[in-house]
């Protein structure tokens, strides 16, 4: 068989749907940028009055307003304020009184790292129970998996939290309490990459290791239970479309062992679908995570949005919304594009 | 003749038998499924509650009792008390209608707004097509909760600004759904021979392309609604949505935090009220999507 040329019109059309591509990510930020902007703007509280005080004269005031540029259109404020944030400029923080891009790069990679354990507990436990209930479909195995995953559906997470909380740490004591690690390892380890698992080890620390093990345990684990949920029933979904197929019957008539036409067969049709429901799947839990660092006083940008809601400190608040709706767009699209370049059918 | 054989009769002689029909066809197939059924009696369980608060609840749901503080549940108390003395089980029953009035109107203000935007562009097609999409892709691709969230720090918190949050960010896959729906219709015969006759744009979408969509429109409804009552409780658990002494099943978890390692009656009650609910809303959304789509009937 002689191998596919590939000429200059493949790469023209690898351009274009890279091109096509960056476009959309860019007006989808834009987009994102518009709806925080809005959002900042409709705020009823003046941001020129809360700079100079409510004592100012009337020309103190016109001065700020003009120096903040409040005074240009709308559509040239907007410009402004996407070229500030392009510049990595998302204001002061009134809370912290620190910059919020600063704070965000020291509180994310706590969320990252919760988030990340919580997508492994999601996946290891989620696909075999997708699995295992397509293969008993409509057996009571089915069911009972079927309403397992539909609660990921109904328990709010911060109730879970709390009752978590309550079980594991006041009950029963098997793991640690609110908080990324024991109070007095606090501050031990030199931030390296900021995910202190990984840090702790790089120091050589294990005793950090182990105490932020039982802090990020639970949290993870109730945030992994929600990814366990759309995983599980989206791979019962899939693999019920292949054990369809005549492909599977086939190589059953052969006498292909069960185990290997599930696992080697079917399951090997369905794993380029699976990576991008996994990777909605993560981008949903960075977003997930804003509860459950409320219940657990996890140190992350969820739990930075809250006490920036709770202070009007709006700055904050859409720093961080930006932030949060910046990697939930890139993850998700960059799941549609690994899909279409894992796909062999949507190659041509 | 009876009932029944006038529901089921395959020649209806008017439209009001033929719908009549068609609805006790999707009820009978409703409730042959059992976890539908489940469904349906959990949501009527609610909405009876909602409906008979005053004479269901055995107490004012704001009557303070600070002699019967933190009360454990108990034969006077279902649920125990909270801490200003107040029946648990008193507030969760009239907590019901603030659920039922916070899905209720997000579904109202959503639904219609993501439906018609989605007909239209799916009609016109062309540029109108290309900015709503567009629109529309930009708050699909964005996370919800967040931006609830950040919405309702802008409008400032209560119970009306949380609804409004959350329509806003719940309207988009509607929108999708009916630009689908209305493709595929868009060029067919029954469409041009409304316009020949003489149909404006909008009578055709109004009158012609909007019903069609509807039943698939309340599958999706109904099974958002979870999700819903999830983000309402989210932003009442964070102080954000309903205010106090509203007895909102997110704002008593709330309360209720500060009391969960020895008082954990006054945080888990109103929990159970929300999963119980937000279950009664998935079990009929999938049983609706059984009986009514049976294309993806049987897979998920």
């Amino acid at each position: 068989m002689k191998p596919q040329r590939r000429g200059p019109s493949a790469w023209s059309r690898h351009l274009r749907s890279v091109l096509g591509f960056a476009v959309i990510l860019a007006l989808t930020f834009l987009g994102l940028l518009a709806i925080t902007f809005f959002i900042g703007r409709i705020i009823p509280i003046d941001p020129v009055l809360a700079v100079v005080g409510d004592r100012a004269t009337n020309a103190q005031y016109e001065a700020a307003r003009i120096a903040m540029g409040l005074d240009q259109p709308l559509p040239m404020q907007f410009i402004a304020y996407v070229g500030d944030v392009f510049s990595g400029d998302l204001g002061r923080s009134v809370s912290t009184n620190r910059e919020v891009s600063t704070d965000l790069i020291r509180v994310f990679p706590a969320t990252l790292e919760m988030a990340t354990i919580g997508i492994i507990i999601g996946v290891l436990l989620g696909v075999p129970l997708g699995v295992l209930a397509a293969i008993k479909r409509g057996k009571i195995t089915d069911q009972l998996i079927r309403v397992f995953a539909l609660l990921g559906y109904s328990v709010p997470a911060f109730w879970l939290g709390l009752v978590g909380l309550a079980l594991f740490y006041a009950g029963l004591g098997w793991v640690a309490g609110p908080g990324r690690v024991d109070i007095y390892y606090e501050g031990l380890v030199d931030p390296v990459t900021g995910l202190l698992l990984v840090d702790s080890l790089l120091a050589g620390e294990p005793e950090v290791f182990f105490s932020a093990l039982s802090h990020i345990i639970l949290p993870a684990t109730i945030l992994g239970f929600f990814s366990l949920a759309y995983i599980a029933r989206m791979t019962r979904s899939f693999m019920l479309d292949q054990l369809g197929q005549e492909y599977v019957t086939t190589a059953r008539v052969k006498g292909v062992s069960e185990w290997r036409v599930i696992w080697v067969h079917a399951f090997g049709t369905i794993r380029v679908p699976l990576i991008t429901v996994i990777g909605l799947s993560y981008a949903a839990l960075l977003e997930g995570s804003v509860m459950i660092e409320t219940v657990f006083s996890w140190p992350g940008i969820g739990n930075y949005l809250t006490t920036a809601l709770f202070n009007a400190d709006m700055n904050a608040v859409l720093g961080a919304t930006l932030v949060i709706g910046a990697v939930f767009i890139v993850i998700n699209k960059l799941s549609d594009v690994l899909y279409r370049v894992l796909d062999p059918r949507s190659r041509s | 003749m009876t009932l029944t054989t006038w529901l089921t009769d395959d020649a209806p002689a008017s439209r009001l038998q033929a719908n009549l029909g068609r609805a006790y066809d999707v009820t009978r197939r409703l409730l042959r499924n059992p976890l539908a059924a489940l469904g349906v009696a959990i949501l009527t369980v609610l909405i009876v509650c909602a409906a008979f608060a005053p004479w269901i609840a055995p107490y004012s749901p704001i009557g303070q009792d600070l002699g019967a503080r933190l009360m454990p549940p108990s034969a006077t108390n279902w649920m125990g008390t909270d801490e200003l003395g107040r029946d648990i089980f008193s507030r969760v029953v009239h907590g019901a209608r603030l659920t039922l009035l916070i899905v209720g109107m997000v579904a109202v203000i959503s639904a219609p707004l993501g439906l018609i935007l989605g007909a239209v562009s799916g009609y016109f097609g062309g540029w109108t097509d290309r900015v709503l999409m567009g629109i529309t892709d930009v708050f699909l691709s964005m996370p919800k909760l967040i931006l609830a969230l950040a919405f309702v720090a802008a409008l400032g918190p209560g119970i009306e600004n949380a609804i409004i949050a959350i329509a806003i960010t719940a309207w988009p896959p509607y929108a999708r759904l009916a630009r689908a729906e209305t493709l595929t219709f868009r060029n067919s015969e029954f469409v041009q021979a409304v316009r020949l006759a003489g149909a404006s744009h909008m009578r055709v979408i109004g009158l012609h392309i909007l019903p069609l969509c509807t039943s698939s429109t309340i599958i999706r409804v109904t099974l958002d609604m979870a999700g819903i009552i999830l983000t309402a409780a989210g932003l009442g658990f964070l102080g954000l949505g309903a205010q106090p002494p509203l007895p909102e099943w997110g704002a008593m978890i709330s309360r209720g935090r500060s009391f969960i390692l020895d008082q954990w009656w006054v945080a888990t009650m109103p929990g159970f009220a929300i999963i119980l609910v937000s279950l009664g809303f998935c079990f009929l959304g999938d049983g609706l999507r059984d009986v009514l789509d049976p294309k993806s009937g049987d897979k998920s």
